[in-house]
């Protein structure tokens, strides 16, 4: 079976297309029961991590989609399903249309890659660029065995790395030069999905524009469709096309980037937005502040997830556990007041 | 003219090495922080930013040494001062926050006990009174059910409750002085938000000064007044932040705000600082930003560029700053 | 995009930097060179004894006992008018031998053992270190000897009883590096990449965690080479009459007032031995290290 060579993009996801990647009523539970977490929830009994709690999400041909979220919201955890590193408890995961197998296998698992957020663990210091590239090519049969060197050397090219860095150890590269290379090794098996678990949050940030940068790229020139998981919602706003926002093993929010920014339909997106610290705002305090902690996934509230902290809540939010509904074109929110929201926020101020 | 609380003057930092040349991390560094004024250093990994603030507060560490230079304190000389007359000063009168709380903060003892120990020790106060004193400071902080709370170890609380349960531990002996090593970096955005904001509202209150290391600009700008920029162990450029910030000088500064995503304009390409960044080990002579800088002359190469006041109150370290504007170089 | 000026400049700069963070070559390793001069000389004596060796080790000559050093015999002779030096030299062969083979065949055992309990984990995990509990339990010299005395002297036993003893440690170390190994993000990306787990066990995860326990052999090494000399002098090692540097040492000690090189000399060469293998241990840790750190 031959891989397809790198093709450009032709053209954007057409309506008849299915989207690349698809989760429906996706739930991820852990099962944990050691004395400190009886501690923490103040009972003997067994406890549960519902870390993903009925998600629904979809990656578009093409596109760069963003994840949003803090911690506790479970998206890391998404990330790990979708690439396959973890299973997931419940729901279904759909490829170009097709189910996704919970177990996969060497071909299935080369079309959905990851990049890590760390750049000092995710590669390998004891072997060579070169080597953990060749092996990588052969195992898959990307390249003949005569043609792995230049192989290497484009996919090297391709992430503005030079033909020298194939006989380095990663110790020798800087973190943005590790992430190129992390890049680099994810492109060598010819995904159509790479999934990017905050990819440049642990970089310097005069390095993080080379990165996004590229992503930016990869998407034009090779048609990817990028899954982007970050917290920097500046960087997000920057290069994603769409963005979901989650909260608390649930998806609250999705919209296109512009439209998100500019007319959030969820209080909690709100807030995030409200919290970005500016570049040339003044001083924080009359932005909407969000009260108490991030919430834990041990301890889900009853009705809407968000309601202990949601300034808008109403009786009917502590007992509806509201879906993920259409409220604008091309514009979900998981909130029975959505319709309302930009009404009350000019109320508020 | 007031005399400034702390002054930094020609401060540098590095490992000596015996007989060969000591390695320079932090080179003739100079500023000023008056009373009650909150101060950013800004710079990137290796820009030696966190290393000026442990200087400071006397936590450099080991085989790392203040070389030469001077940090005066309401006039009293801190470098070369005795450990334990050093240590008088740290709880009462400086205080720092550290980035990560899990690892600045015991984990086998109580939170409440942890606040305490400063007010036992420095204030001279009783084991009930501190304790009252710690719980008081938590409530400050906005930690909900202090009471409880207080009896909590590190582990049983999030991330967030965590850096406040610094904040109070800091603030719990009412310093001049708060030093803070990018407090807020390991914090969701919207706990951020509220660290920060709370940070602002205790400094209002207690008249305390801030002295703020971060390579986030835009935090710099909600949080600071006046700010310094820092590359490779040098200040390169310093002034107000709002100054700075809309008319920066130094071709560094301007890279860095055209490199970071801004989300009030997000049409702005990012243009990234070519290049990589500086090692320890291999400096140019020169100016350290030479490699990389678009507006770089032979010139720049020979001599370390001086300190140039470009405006009332702001300051370049660039032979090229007065030509720097934004507005006139071609991009 | 930038000009082609500034790409140029990126490159350079690029080889540039590469270079100014290479590690630092094995043969500055000040630790490593002398563990490996100390640990080579003997290994080349302990090679080269057919050559060395002035006289057959075992050869006696009993119309010559006892005789101090001379040109002859520059160690003099034993009780029995062996050359004390041809014995050195002949006992380097064995000691280092056993001392070498006593280490290999628990740290593979142990090694591979530790490994697929700290990576498949679960109950295979669990009853694997409660076995190694258990063996901990048991002090070292003490398991030697009773097993020694089971088995019969002789070096096959002292294979057997090392290895039943001492595998656990390696199993324990080997265990616990694989556990932090398996969590890091290179791991993930090898099982993205469509690797088998063998593969990555063996190749990936197996060239990081290995280096602990290679640095543990070598100070394995010293103590089994003690636990030999030990046995030796127990009367329960290496059976007579080969040269070996416990026997000596054993043979010696009553002639320690008259002829005291007989047993101090062979005692030296266990203390430079152990030395050699520090320093190794030493060196090796430092060069198999820097690249965790970072």
């Amino acid at each position: 079976m031959t891989i397809p060579d790198v093709q450009p993009l032709i053209a954007d996801q057409s309506a008849g297309d299915p989207p690349v990647l698809r989760v429906a009523n996706l739930t991820k539970n852990y099962d944990l029961s050691t004395s400190v977490l009886s501690r923490l929830s103040h009972r003997g009994e067994k406890a549960t991590l519902r870390a993903l709690d009925g998600v629904e999400l979809q990656l578009n041909r093409g596109e760069i989609l963003a994840l949003v979220g803090e911690s506790g919201s479970g998206k890391s955890t998404l990330a790990k399903i979708l690439v396959g590193s973890t299973a997931a408890s419940a729901g279904e995961i759909e490829y170009h249309g097709a189910p996704m197998p919970a177990r996969r296998g060497k071909d299935e698992s080369r079309r959905i890659q990851m990049v890590f957020q760390d750049p000092y663990s995710s590669l390998n210091p004891r072997l060579t660029v070169g080597s953990m590239l060749r092996e990588l090519l052969l195992l898959h049969a990307i390249v003949p065995p005569k043609q792995v060197h230049e192989e290497s050397k484009r996919l090297l090219n391709l992430v503005g790395l030079e033909e020298d860095a194939l006989e380095a150890y990663p110790s020798q590269f800087s973190g943005g030069q590790r992430q190129r290379i992390a890049i680099a090794r994810a492109l060598a098996v010819r995904p159509d999905i790479l999934i990017a678990d905050e990819p440049v949050s642990a970089l310097d940030v005069s390095v993080q524009a080379t990165v996004l940068d590229l992503f930016a790229s990869l998407r034009r020139d090779l048609g990817l469709s990028i899954l982007f998981v970050a917290h920097n919602l500046a960087v997000v706003q920057h290069l994603s096309d769409r963005v979901a926002v989650m909260y608390l093993g649930r998806i609250v929010e999705v919209a296109d980037t512009a439209e998100l920014f500019r007319n959030p339909r969820h209080p909690y997106t709100r807030a995030l937005i409200d919290s970005i610290p500016r570049m040339s705002a003044g001083s924080v305090t009359e932005a909407f502040q969000l009260e108490g902690e991030p919430p834990s996934p041990f301890n889900v509230p009853s009705g809407c997830r968000f309601n202990p902290r949601c300034p808008y809540a109403t009786d009917a939010c502590r007992t509806i556990d509201p879906a993920l509904e259409t409220v604008a074109p091309a514009h979900l929110s998981a909130c029975i007041r959505a319709s309302e929201l930009t009404e009350l926020a000019v109320a508020r101020v | 003219m007031t005399e400034p609380l702390l002054s930094v003057r020609s401060l540098s930092i590095g490992v000596k090495r015996g007989s060969a040349d000591p390695t320079l991390i932090v080179d003739d560094v100079s500023f000023d922080i008056a009373k009650g004024e909150r101060f950013g250093i800004v710079g990137e990994s290796g820009s030696g930013k966190s290393l000026t603030l442990r200087a400071i507060g006397d936590l450099l560490p080991r085989g790392v040494e203040v070389l030469s230079g001077s940090i005066l304190y309401n006039g009293t000389e801190l470098v070369g001062m005795p450990r334990s007359s050093r240590r008088k000063l740290m709880g009462p009168e400086i205080a720092m926050i550290f980035q990560e709380p899990m690892t600045a903060l015991n984990p086998v003892v109580r939170v409440g006990e942890q606040i305490a120990e400063g007010p036992r020790r420095y204030l001279g106060m009783s084991r009930a009174e501190s304790m009252t004193r710690a719980i008081e400071m938590m409530a400050k902080t906005g930690i909900p059910d202090p009471v409880r709370r207080a009896r909590a170890y590190p582990h049983e609380l999030s991330g967030g409750l965590r850096q406040r349960i610094m904040i109070a531990m800091a603030l719990s002996c009412n310093p001049r002085l708060l030093l803070c090593d990018e407090p807020t970096t390991a914090l969701d955005v919207t706990v951020q938000h509220q660290v920060l904001r709370l940070l602002e509202d205790l400094c209002d209150d207690s008249g305390a000064a801030l002295a703020f290391v971060t390579h986030d600009l835009a935090v710099v700008n909600q949080t600071c007044t006046d700010l310094a920029v820092m590359y490779s162990g040098h200040i390169v450029e310093s002034g107000t932040v709002r100054e700075v910030l809309r008319d920066p000088r130094h071709p560094y500064t301007q890279g860095l705000l055209d490199s970071a995503p801004d989300f009030d304009r997000p049409e702005r390409p990012l243009i990234p600082i070519p290049g990589f960044p500086p090692n320890v080990a291999s400096r140019p002579s020169g100016c350290p930003f030479a490699p990389r800088c678009p507006l770089v002359v032979e010139a720049c190469r020979t001599a370390m560029p001086p300190m140039e006041t470009v405006a009332p109150g702001h300051g370049a370290a660039c032979i090229r700053a007065d030509r720097t504007s934004r507005e006139l170089v071609a991009r | 995009m930038m000009s082609p000026a500034e790409l140029l400049n990126a490159r350079q700069q690029q080889r540039r930097a590469l270079r100014s963070r290479s590690i630092k070559p094995w043969y500055r390793n000040g630790a490593l060179m002398a563990g490996i001069v100390i640990v080579g000389t003997l290994v080349l004596i302990a090679v080269l004894a057919p050559l060395l060796a002035p006289y057959d080790p075992i050869a006696q000559d009993l119309g010559n006992t006892l005789a101090p050093s001379s040109a002859e015999h520059w160690l003099g002779t034993d009780k029995f008018g062996r050359d004390v030096l041809s014995r050195l030299i002949w006992g380097a062969q064995v000691d280092l031998r056993v001392g070498f083979l006593a280490v290999l065949i628990p740290f593979v055992f142990g090694s591979v053992l530790g490994a697929i309990a700290g990576y498949f984990g679960g109950w295979l995990d669990t009853i694997l270190m409660r076995i190694v509990d258990i063996f901990f339990a048991f002090p070292f010299y003490v398991m030697v000897i009773v097993l020694v005395f089971i088995f019969g002297s002789g070096e096959t036993s002292i294979y057997l009883a090392t290895a039943a003893v001492s595998w656990v440690s390696y199993a324990k170390i080997v265990r616990g590096e694989v556990l932090v190994a398996k969590k890091q993000d290179y791991v993930t990306a090898a099982r993205l990449g469509g690797m088998s787990h063998g593969r990555i066990l063996v190749k990936h995860i197996g060239p990081n965690v290995l280096s602990q326990a290679i640095i543990y052999g070598m100070s394995d090494i010293v103590m089994d080479i003690m636990a030999i000399v030990t046995l030796g002098y127990l009367g329960l090692g290496i059976a007579p009459p080969t040269a070996e540097w416990g026997s000596m040492i054993n043979d010696g000690q009553e002639f320690i007032t008259t002829q005291w090189q007989q047993a101090t000399i062979p005692g030296l060469m266990v203390v430079i031995a152990s030395l050699g293998l520090s320093f190794l241990g030493d060196g090796l840790s430092d060069l198999l290290s820097p690249e965790r750190r970072k």
